[in-house]
């Protein structure tokens, strides 16, 4: 009994020294950010291999998304004779929840990982202390742009989603199913609101890229200089992100709905 | 220096995508135009009782959105309840005798405000005061007004 208590306040222990020296990784990274900010095409480079990169990932898990929401969303409303609401239902749930989380989760899956095996065979192959002799920063020239990079990519990657994840609602519900297509537009258009849904999205979107970004390069670049260590460091990247993202969304959503 | 131009190219077109995913969020599936409640003039109502009302519900007429819901208040000297609205200023000739009612949009609709036009050459201003008003319908009241005319009714025979 007691044996458990001590390792449970062990771990309680290791959780927040991460979270702390996390935090500390954070501000590192901040204050390398007008280096790299210097250096654009760094960053271009980065934006280009979290974002474009999962491009096709995106689209086609937004579009697969608007089709089964749409699917199901007829066969639960048109139970309520509300079939025509479909547009509503499947653009504020693409947009105020869907949208972001899905996308944070597969940024996590496919760009995160990439991001924390990337700097943590650097560190295994001893790249990042031969930038450390040279004088140069890791921090500045390998961690920041692709920080950077990872946090210009997904709110863009999470608009995109939503925008084909109703350009998928509306070929499954006006096309497939049939719901008349001026009331599919009209219903959207009446029941979504710039600020309250759209707005809010984004905002989450943004918050779920400096989570996923700074976990995936903090474990990347803490990775043990080891095959197992840089295979471990990926799996965590994945496990906390999916994590955080999931905890944080609750946060916020509490947070912006209270707001109204 | 062609990879490069590629990796630029393939990141102009990411970024250009999002703006155009975000266009049509923005415009596509919210409504631009209709009225959101920023500016006009106010006008105030006094109610027995507001139903569910909430902020930012539509004031109509005709059908027509003109303005929206500011502010609900409860005025505990006179025990009503004050709810303040704001009409676009392109709807500035309604008649100040004209009546404002709580209805319902639809059997599971939200509740709005209708106002009724009155027959007055004057026209409401910034600050006035809706005179005429009806209370929201509440599904208890009347349906115990139903069940006691009815036992009335009942008791006579």
């Amino acid at each position: 009994m007691r044996r458990l208590f001590t390792e449970i306040v062990y771990t309680l222990r290791g959780y927040l020294e991460t979270f702390g020296s996390s935090m500390l990784f954070l501000l590192r990274i901040l204050a390398a950010c007008p280096y790299a900010l210097k250096r654009p095409g760094l960053i271009i480079k980065q934006v280009y291999s979290t974002g474009v990169l999962s491009l096709v990932i995106i689209i086609l898990s937004g579009f697969f998304v608007g089709l089964v929401l749409a699917l199901q969303g007829h066969n639960t409303l048109s139970r309520f004779g509300a079939a025509e609401t479909l547009g509503a239902v499947a653009a504020l749930a693409l947009v105020r929840e869907l949208g972001p989380v899905v996308t944070a989760l597969l940024f996590a899956g496919r760009a995160g990982t990439a991001l924390a095996s990337e700097i943590g065979l650097m560190r295994a192959t001893d790249q990042l202390s031969g930038m450390e002799m040279m004088a140069v920063d890791p921090v500045k020239r390998v961690v920041a742009p692709r920080f950077l990079g990872a946090v210009i990519a997904m709110p863009l990657l999470a608009v995109i989603f939503s925008a084909m994840g109703i350009f998928g609602a509306w070929l499954e519900g006006v096309i497939i199913v049939g719901v008349d297509e001026g009331q599919f537009w009209a219903q959207m258009q009446a029941q979504v609101e710039l600020h309250e849904d759209v707005m809010s999205g984004v905002y989450k979107s943004i918050v779920f890229g400096f989570a996923v970004a700074l976990l995936s390069v903090f474990e990347g670049y803490n990775s043990i200089p080891t095959a197992e260590g840089v295979g471990r460091a990926t799996t965590r990247t994945v496990v906390e992100s999916s994590l955080a993202v999931l905890v944080l969304n609750f946060i916020l959503t509490a947070w912006l709905i209270g707001e109204v | 220096m062609q990879q490069t131009r590629a990796v630029e190219f393939g990141t102009g077109l990411f970024v250009f995508m999002g703006v155009v995913a975000l266009f049509f969020l923005t415009t596509r599936v919210t409504s631009f135009d209709s009225y959101s409640g920023d500016e006009g003039y106010t006008l105030t109502a006094r109610f027995d009782h507001v139903g569910t009302l909430k902020l930012r519900a539509p004031i109509s007429v005709a059908g027509v959105t003109v303005g929206r819901v500011t502010d609900i208040q409860f005025d505990d000297d006179r025990l009503e309840a004050v709810v303040t609205m704001r009409i676009a200023s392109e709807y500035d000739q309604l008649p100040n005798d004209s009546d404002a009612s709580i209805l319902t949009a639809g059997i599971l609709g939200g509740q709005y405000i209708g106002l009724g036009p009155g027959g007055s050459p004057d026209f409401f201003e910034d600050g006035d005061e809706i005179e005429f008003t009806q209370s929201a319908l509440v599904l208890e009241q009347l349906i115990s007004t139903y069940l006691f005319s009815q036992a009335e009714k009942s008791e006579k025979e």
